[in-house]
């Protein structure tokens, strides 16, 4: 379902930000004329990935490291690049309307009572 | 045994005498050389002029080579006098000494222009090691130097001396540059890109005349203009030494006539290396020259057999990031087609000549990264006709392994020392080398010119089980320079930003490695004057606090030399109650914790606050612990707290490689353990003392003498000196201590506290105009650089609270 975010202006260029959902807190990345989104805690112990440093990713794409030790996620895939572990994070489509950032999130997600 | 005599210490040379050595024959060699340096690598010259590398960097052989391999060496020593009938060499000094066999080596010396004036002071050729030196001693900043010939030594010359602070003009006779490698079209953009790079040129201008007294005052052209000059340097070509062999009856041209054997007119007399004609051509550049060594050393030594067919001419400009390359014929001609890449505003230009379907020359201006495959071509021959659609564009390489693997094994890597792929994987397999360093000594590649040594090194990362990284090593992947280069970079390019950087000589994305460390040398090389860019930072540098395990952040705010207020400590302890901080801690430093803070707490918190940032998070200072020094100790002899607090307040908020701490203690009993800082100051009767390289981390060391002072403000400035001597020199993430190990005490002193008055002021002006642009990073708090610089984005729908309702 695609749910509206917020104002492309929001997140400076080459940098993330974190939004909280209903069920879920994702972390949303300007990449320079696209934006990218995957969820927002890191697979090793869970650091803020929207605080990370972006960098080049699979391919021609990016990836973002995370703050506290390192890990290496791409972006696209959500698959981690660094270490060699066989972990991804959840990613997200995105696309712009109006010049806001739209987020297409699945149903949601059961919630332990 | 046969005695050999060689006259001639330089590349070439040598370089034969090795291969000689490398055969069974056997001689009494002696070499005379009439420099007075063992060995060296000249094309380095222009290195050492622009400070990339020292002189004892570029040594090839050193004495003792010459003593393992039992050769005679006589250094400043010149040959006056070659007598065939008695097989006799005469030296100046009046020596004479009879050879078996005898090779001319002599290279070639200066073309000097007929012009007036040209004996005066601080007028240079660009030939050899006493040129370079003579350059360094009078080149510094504010003096002029004019350049007269805009050739290769020129340019190279040119951009040392601007390097070494001097402006400079280059005076060159016609309307392109390297005109003998270039068309007009290269020879243009190489202009304009020289211009870009600061460098003024003169071109279709023509210098008369050196004025002056005693020393140069000026240049004079043809038409009676003149233009100021402190420094002239004529770089107008090059013409081989052969007056000494056309004196003894050898026939000469404009060099010493050799046959595809190096034989000359006389059985027992060789030639080889610039001094030489060979098929009507001399040679300039070293690597057809090495060719010949070869050959000279089959046929001295009875293997009498390989021949010299002469090269197809190849250049390649030195200067850092303006690439040059030029091979074979680069006019067009009836016949010829031309292929061309012409992108003016990239500053880029590719020119292939192609005849019959054959590489018959090219020309590269802004872009050389292909010249190695043209070189094959050319060398080879090879038939383009099913490349034809493509000869300017490779496949697009996705990785640097697979780029490598595309080399062809006969292609050459090194094409100065002529060492081929090939070569190179069998010498990483036999002598089982691991390093770049040992590839070098062992292969020779990469000691010429030293543009192959990316590719060197990806074939030794690729090939050797056991790859171990140089010192030398460059920043990250994304882009291949040193930290030295990229200083030099982005200060002579004049760039500001670190994305600009990367765009132009990375990858365009760069890395969580290189980001900061060009973040950090973009603010120090511009005094903090640059674009500043938030996502190029460590999290902890965008929001000003120290990130924790749980994603929450810590506030040291700054309390100098350790010494607070009780309302400081309230406003601490109202502060710890209101956001419920989870931890307040007096920290290794002197000063107060305050641990798990939110990131959109930060803001508030520093207001509430009212306190500095104390950058407990940056590469920068950190604080200056003192003790209570004269104030109130019975043994106080210096007032280490008001030192301390004076010191932390020049300093704050400025960047450095690594953190930097700082100490002032009282008296030599060391209360504040200032020996173990970065920069300490130990009060002392009627003195003080400046220690530095101090640290009790990781590694425990305790701090070098910089210098003892009288006054207290001189003991400042010296702290300051050095501050500011680290922020420029010292690599990214190298603490004081590693940076003081790396230099060496002596060079630091002599470049800091020792260095002329004007030096240690300019490095304090630099200091001062970073301090004009620093300023406390939790202002911010106030006025966010983005408005979610520290708040969370609020969704606007699909968020918790809509759900509920
Ligand atoms: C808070 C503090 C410990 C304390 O509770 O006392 C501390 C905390 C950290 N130190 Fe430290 N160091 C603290 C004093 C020291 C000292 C003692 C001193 O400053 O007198 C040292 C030894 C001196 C030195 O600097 O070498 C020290 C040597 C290190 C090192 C080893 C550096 C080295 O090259 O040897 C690191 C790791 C590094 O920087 O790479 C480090 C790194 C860290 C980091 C930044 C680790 C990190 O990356 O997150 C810790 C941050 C915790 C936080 O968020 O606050 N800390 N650390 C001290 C803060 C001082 C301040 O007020 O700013
Ligand atoms: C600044 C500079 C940059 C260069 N850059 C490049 C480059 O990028 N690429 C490249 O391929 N080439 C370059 N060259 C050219 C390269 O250095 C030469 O091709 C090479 O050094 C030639 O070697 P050689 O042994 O023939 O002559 P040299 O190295 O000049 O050696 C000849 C030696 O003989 C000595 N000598 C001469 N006469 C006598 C005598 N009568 N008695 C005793 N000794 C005598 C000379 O003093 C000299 O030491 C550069 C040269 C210079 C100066
Ligand atoms: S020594 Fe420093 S880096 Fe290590 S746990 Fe303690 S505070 Fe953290
Ligand atoms: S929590 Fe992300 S790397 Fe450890």
């Amino acid at each position: 379902m695609w749910t509206r975010i917020t104002a492309v202006e929001s997140i400076p260029v080459r940098e993330g930000r974190s939004v909280e959902l209903a069920d879920r807190e994702i972390a949303i990345f300007n990449l320079g004329g696209r934006f990218a989104a995957i969820d927002a805690q890191c697979p090793h112990r869970g650091g803020p990935l929207c605080d990370g440093i972006v960098t080049g990713g699979q391919l021609k794409g990016h990836a973002v490291v995370c703050p506290l030790h390192g890990w290496k996620i791409d972006l696209d895939s959500g698959a981690v690049l660094k270490p060699d572990v066989s972990v991804r994070v959840e990613t997200y489509d995105v696309r712009v309307d109006g010049g806001i950032i739209e987020v297409d999130i699945p149903c949601a997600r059961k919630r332990a009572a | 045994m046969e005695s050999l005599i060689v006259i001639g210490n330089g590349m070439v040379g040598v370089a034969c005498l090795e291969n000689i050595l490398a055969h069974k024959k056997r001689f009494d060699i002696t070499v005379f050389g009439d420099e007075t340096y063992a060995n060296y690598n000249r094309i380095l010259l222009s290195s050492v002029l622009a400070g990339e590398r020292s002189a004892d960097e570029i040594t090839i052989n050193g004495l003792d080579w010459y003593q393992k391999n039992g050769i005679g060496l006589r250094l400043g020593a010149r040959v006056i006098n070659v007598n065939r009938t008695l097989r006799t060499v005469t030296s100046e000094d009046g020596g004479v000494m009879q050879y078996d066999k005898l090779i001319f080596a002599t290279g070639s010396g200066a073309f000097i222009p007929p012009m007036d004036g040209i004996y005066r002071r601080n007028v240079f050729t660009f030939r050899n090691m006493d040129d370079t030196q003579g350059m360094l001693r009078v080149a510094e900043p504010g003096k002029r130097a004019v350049v007269i010939g805009g050739g290769l030594l020129g340019l190279e010359a040119a951009r040392g001396l601007q390097l070494r602070g001097c402006a400079v003009t280059v005076v060159h006779i016609v309307d392109t540059l390297m005109n003998n490698q270039l068309d007009s079209t290269g020879g243009v953009l190489l202009k304009r890109r020289m211009e870009e790079l600061g460098i003024e040129v003169m071109a279709g201008r023509r210098a008369q005349a050196i004025l002056g007294r005693d020393e140069v005052e000026a240049v004079e052209f043809m038409d009676g203009d003149r233009i100021p000059a402190d420094i002239v340097v004529i770089a107008a070509g090059i013409r081989p030494n052969a007056d000494l062999a056309r004196q003894a009856g050898i026939a000469c041209g404009r060099g010493i006539t050799v046959n595809d054997f190096l034989e000359t007119s006389d059985p027992r007399i060789f030639a080889v290396g610039e001094c030489t004609e060979h098929r009507g051509e001399t040679y300039g550049l070293v690597a057809p020259l090495l060719d010949q060594a070869k050959v000279l050393a089959a046929t001295i030594t009875d293997n009498r057999g390989p021949v010299f067919e002469g090269w197809k001419p190849a250049a390649k400009l030195k200067i850092m990031g303006l690439d040059v390359f030029s091979a074979g014929e680069f006019q067009e001609t009836p016949g010829t087609d031309a292929v061309r890449f012409d992108d003016p505003g990239a500053g880029i230009y590719k020119k292939l000549l192609v005849r019959d379907n054959k590489l018959v020359g090219c020309v590269l201006v802004g872009d050389a990264s292909d010249s190695n495959r043209y070189m094959d071509w050319l060398r080879s021959n090879t038939d383009l006709t099913v490349r034809r659609r493509s000869l300017l564009f490779p496949e697009p390489v996705t990785d640097k392994g697979s780029s490598i693997a595309d080399i062809p094994d006969s292609e050459t890597v090194c094409g100065c020392m002529g060492v081929t792929k090939a070569k190179i994987i069998s010498a990483i397999h036999e002598h089982g080398i691991q390093s770049m360093a040992q590839l070098k000594e062992c292969t020779r590649a990469t000691t010429g010119c030293g543009s192959c040594a990316g590719l060197c090194e990806g074939l030794l990362k690729a090939v050797s089980p056991e790859f171990e990284e140089d010192t030398k090593r460059v920043l990250c992947k994304c882009l291949p320079f040193t930290q030295d280069n990229l200083r030099e970079i982005i200060q002579t390019q004049k760039i500001k930003s670190v994305q600009e950087v990367l765009e132009i000589y990375g990858n365009g994305i760069g890395c969580e490695i290189c980001k900061p460390a060009l973040s950090y040398l973009v603010d120090v090389v511009w005094c903090g004057d640059h674009d500043e860019d938030r996502s190029a930072r460590f999290i902890n540098d965008r929001v000003h606090a120290n990130i924790q395990n749980d994603g929450t952040f810590s506030v040291v705010p700054r309390m100098r030399g350790g010494v607070t207020t009780p309302s400081e400590l309230r406003r601490i302890a109202d502060v710890a109650e209101k956001y419920k901080v989870p931890l307040v801690k007096v920290t290794g430093s002197q000063r107060i914790d305050l641990l798990g803070i939110k990131k959109q707490d930060l803001p508030n918190v520093w207001r509430d606050l009212g306190m500095p940032s104390g950058q407990a998070y940056a590469k920068g200072l950190r604080m200056v612990k003192t003790c209570v020094g004269t104030e109130f100790c019975r043994f106080g002899v210096q007032d280490a707290m008001g030192t301390g607090i004076e010191l932390e307040k020049r300093l704050e908020n400025l960047f450095t490689p690594h953190k930097t701490k700082l100490g002032v203690t009282g008296c030599p009993r060391n209360c504040a353990e200032v020996t173990v800082k970065d920069i300490g100051l130990i009060g002392q009767e009627g003195s003080w003392q400046v220690v530095v390289g101090g640290a009790a981390g990781k590694d425990v060391r305790k701090a070098d003498l910089l210098i003892t002072v009288e006054t207290t403000e001189e003991a400042i400035e010296a702290a300051l000196v050095f501050f500011q001597y680290y922020r420029e020199n010292g690599h990214y993430l190298e603490r004081s201590y590693g940076f003081v190990e790396r230099l060496g005490m002596e060079k630091i002193r002599k470049e800091t506290v020792y260095a002329p008055a004007k030096d240690k002021k300019a490095l304090l002006r630099r200091l001062q105009k970073s301090k004009a642009f620093s300023r406390d990073a939790w202002t911010e708090g106030l006025t966010p650089v983005n408005k979610t610089q520290f708040v969370q984005i609020q969704p606007m729908e699909g968020s918790a609270r809509e759900v509920v309702q």
